[in-house]
């Protein structure tokens, strides 16, 4: 099983004949995503890494059947990317790029939503079902096959903690990185709720941060709709309010979004919180 | 990116929407003749600047040339006075709220509106809240400028400016690639005229790339912030002394928690991002440098940005400057293996675990600066 990506996964590359996305083409492959073809406007009939490359993500999707795809163009071309996408016939569109501008977002997703697509991201790692895909750019050595699911809204911080994980012994079913965009497509509740249903998935690891209240809105959710066990951590507990802290969504705003609310949130859903990423695997073992 | 008051009003203005008669100066020679009673307003970009003594009342151009030598140059809130809004004084009957927000919970665009307006939003009661989520979809529609001036208590020919107001909000919102439009206090005068004298705006950073009219126009920076923003850089200063470069908003914060759970704090940190260029590493490098850490510890989890690129720039910013301080490195990812002997070769040792990289960060700044 596994959410969001599987087995079953064919997945197109918008932007492959860039830098990343010929990169991350090859990493996916070796992954073992099954990657079918790659779109870059005006390159269709060459080749990136043994993949076909077409114009347009109609004809892609066309000529292989695909259902998934993963953008990396840049911020301003991207909502155009991210349409064509949603108007081609996949069922989920992954979106990598970072900086893209809050009102494209909104138009992105309401668009997805009418269509029936799932967005995640933007400005996110993707998503890493080990043994089965990858669709993102998540280093592949930090991965091990196990029945955990993480769903995070940091990228780096999220291989951090899969990493930990993996030396820990704790497989994982499926890696989601929500992205740290103040809008994105796919929130911690509708991760949770995947998970929830997912035969595969026995426990689940949240990677919060502080700003909005998105964290509360899950505790929520937790405490009313899960029975799976969920541990976190919430990044930022010493950050100060007012500043930004590098994500657009990262931010202690007219008293919200603080580290303590969002701890004291979960920890009365029953949730168990780190203080440090290392912890979250201590937290674990202890009730395995 | 945070608008000056006299900014957001030249785009309300653009657009339409009634603001008071005005001009800015940076001069107080720059006042010519005072014909009515004048505002004169500090441009700082922070609240309650009313209380702080930043905005003065004059009526003969005598007394607005003092009020406004007075507030140039000085501070207010801790924001230096550069500019002064000078505007007609509005004869105020009652005072509004209106704004228009992006909500990130449905992540459409929320009205909201209140007749308590002049005090902080924060401080009325959510019920005297006019809350409506608008979808981008339909946009603004009269119906729900009905329904908002029905809930403040307003008819007639004030409920229709009100209503035209909020509609005119939603048009900024979305056409000026806005985060935040916000007008507090919405003032009707005693004529029985609505218009804005506050006004606040934030443009969405990402969207600035289709807005070249703010160029140069950004908000008041220190000039190493600026530097950093220029090279694409996450720069924040904060109050500790451990300066961090990190890969990533996430792993950033995840190291200032574990910095701290040391004894230590962080005094910069600057957050790389996704990049693969060695050129923009040693350029963040030097940043770190000018900001004058008593340690410099660098945390890469290498992914999209691979770990020896990071390598790569530290050694040649190294190679090319004095840096006279500390550095741990802790190295993960993506090319470690790589990273670790560019790094040995210039004698930095890099530790793949974070908590062990934290502690012995603290360490040195311990050696370094003295403490418990």
């Amino acid at each position: 099983m596994a959410i969001i990506v599987d087995e079953n996964t064919r997945l197109i590359v918008q932007g492959i004949t860039g830098h990343q996305g010929q990169y991350h083409t090859g990493a996916m492959k070796e992954f073992g995503t099954k990657v079918v073809g790659g779109v870059t406007p005006g390159k269709g009939g060459q080749e990136v890494v043994g993949v076909p490359v077409f114009d347009t993500m109609r004809e892609a999707v066309g000529e292989t059947d695909a259902n998934t795809s993963i953008i990396y163009v840049p911020a301003r071309f991207l909502k155009d990317a991210a349409f064509e996408a949603i108007d081609s016939g996949v069922k989920t569109v992954v979106i990598i790029t970072e900086h893209v501008p809050v009102q494209d977002e909104m138009e992105i997703l309401m668009f997805a939503q009418r269509k029936g697509v799932r967005v995640i991201g933007p400005n996110c790692p993707g998503v890493a079902s080990p043994g089965k895909a990858k669709v993102g750019i998540m280093p592949n050595a930090i991965f091990m096959e196990g029945s955990t699911g993480v769903v995070s809204r940091s990228g780096t911080l999220t291989y951090e903690i899969v990493n930990s994980l993996t030396e820990a012994g704790i497989g994982q079913s499926t890696a989601v990185g929500i992205g740290g965009d103040p809008v994105i497509g796919t929130t911690f509740i509708d991760a949770l709720r995947m998970f929830e249903d997912d035969p595969q998935t026995e426990r689940i690891v949240m990677v919060g941060e502080i700003g909005g209240t998105a964290e509360e809105e899950a505790a929520e959710f937790i405490k009313e709709q899960m029975t799976k066990p969920v541990y976190s951590y919430i990044a930022g507990r010493t950050a100060p309010p007012g500043k930004r802290m590098g994500h657009a969504g990262a931010i202690i705003a007219r008293g919200r979004g603080t580290a303590e609310s969002k701890i004291k949130a979960l920890e009365s859903a029953g949730v168990k919180v780190a203080r440090v990423p290392v912890e979250i695997a201590e937290l674990i073992k202890a009730d395995l | 990116m945070k608008l000056f008051e006299y900014m957001a009003k030249e785009i309300f203005r653009r657009h339409g929407l009634p603001v008071p008669d005005g001009y800015t100066i940076e001069s107080a020679d720059d006042i010519k003749e005072v014909k009515h009673p004048v505002v004169v307003k500090s441009q700082v970009l922070i609240g309650g600047r009313g209380k702080a003594g930043g905005i003065k009342f004059a009526e003969t151009l005598d007394e607005a040339r003092k009020a406004a030598a007075a507030l140039l140059g000085s501070e207010v809130r801790g924001y230096k006075v550069k500019h002064i809004l000078i505007e007609d004084k509005l004869d105020i009957k009652d005072e509004f709220y209106i704004s228009v927000v992006m909500d990130r919970s449905t992540r459409m665009p929320l009205l909201m509106a209140s007749a308590d307006g002049g005090v902080e939003i924060e401080s009325v009661p959510e019920e005297r809240i006019f809350k409506r989520t608008i979808d981008p979809t339909i946009g603004y529609n009269p119906y729900i400028g009905r329904e908002l001036t029905k809930f403040m208590g307003l008819t007639g020919d004030v409920a229709k400016q009100v209503s035209f107001i909020a509609g005119k909000m939603y048009e900024i919102f979305r056409t000026e690639d806005a985060e935040l439009v916000e007008i507090n206090p919405l003032v009707l005068t005693a004529e029985g005229k609505v218009m804005a004298a506050d006004a606040k705006m934030t443009v969405n950073d990402d969207s600035l790339f289709r807005h070249a009219e703010y160029k140069g126009r950004d908000e008041e920076l220190t000039p190493i912030e600026r530097k950093a923003r220029e090279r694409g850089i996450a720069f924040v200063q904060l109050d500790g002394d451990i300066g961090v470069i990190a890969n990533g908003a996430g792993l950033t914060m995840a190291t200032l928690d574990s910095l701290s759970l040391y004894g230590g704090r962080a005094g910069v940190f600057l957050d790389l991002g996704g990049t693969d260029s060695p050129e923009m590493v040693r350029s963040a490098f030097e940043l770190m440098v000018e900001a004058k850490p008593a340690v410099i510890f660098l945390n890469i989890f290498g992914g999209i940005t691979k770990s020896d690129t990071v390598a790569v720039g530290l050694r040649e910013a190294i190679s090319s400057m004095d840096v006279g301080v500390p550095i741990v490195a802790r190295i993960k990812g993506v090319n470690e293996d790589k990273a670790i002997d560019i790094l040995s070769s210039i004698g930095i040792t890099a530790v793949s675990s974070l908590a062990e990289a934290a502690e012995i960060a603290v360490k040195r700044r311990n050696e370094v600066r003295g403490g418990d």
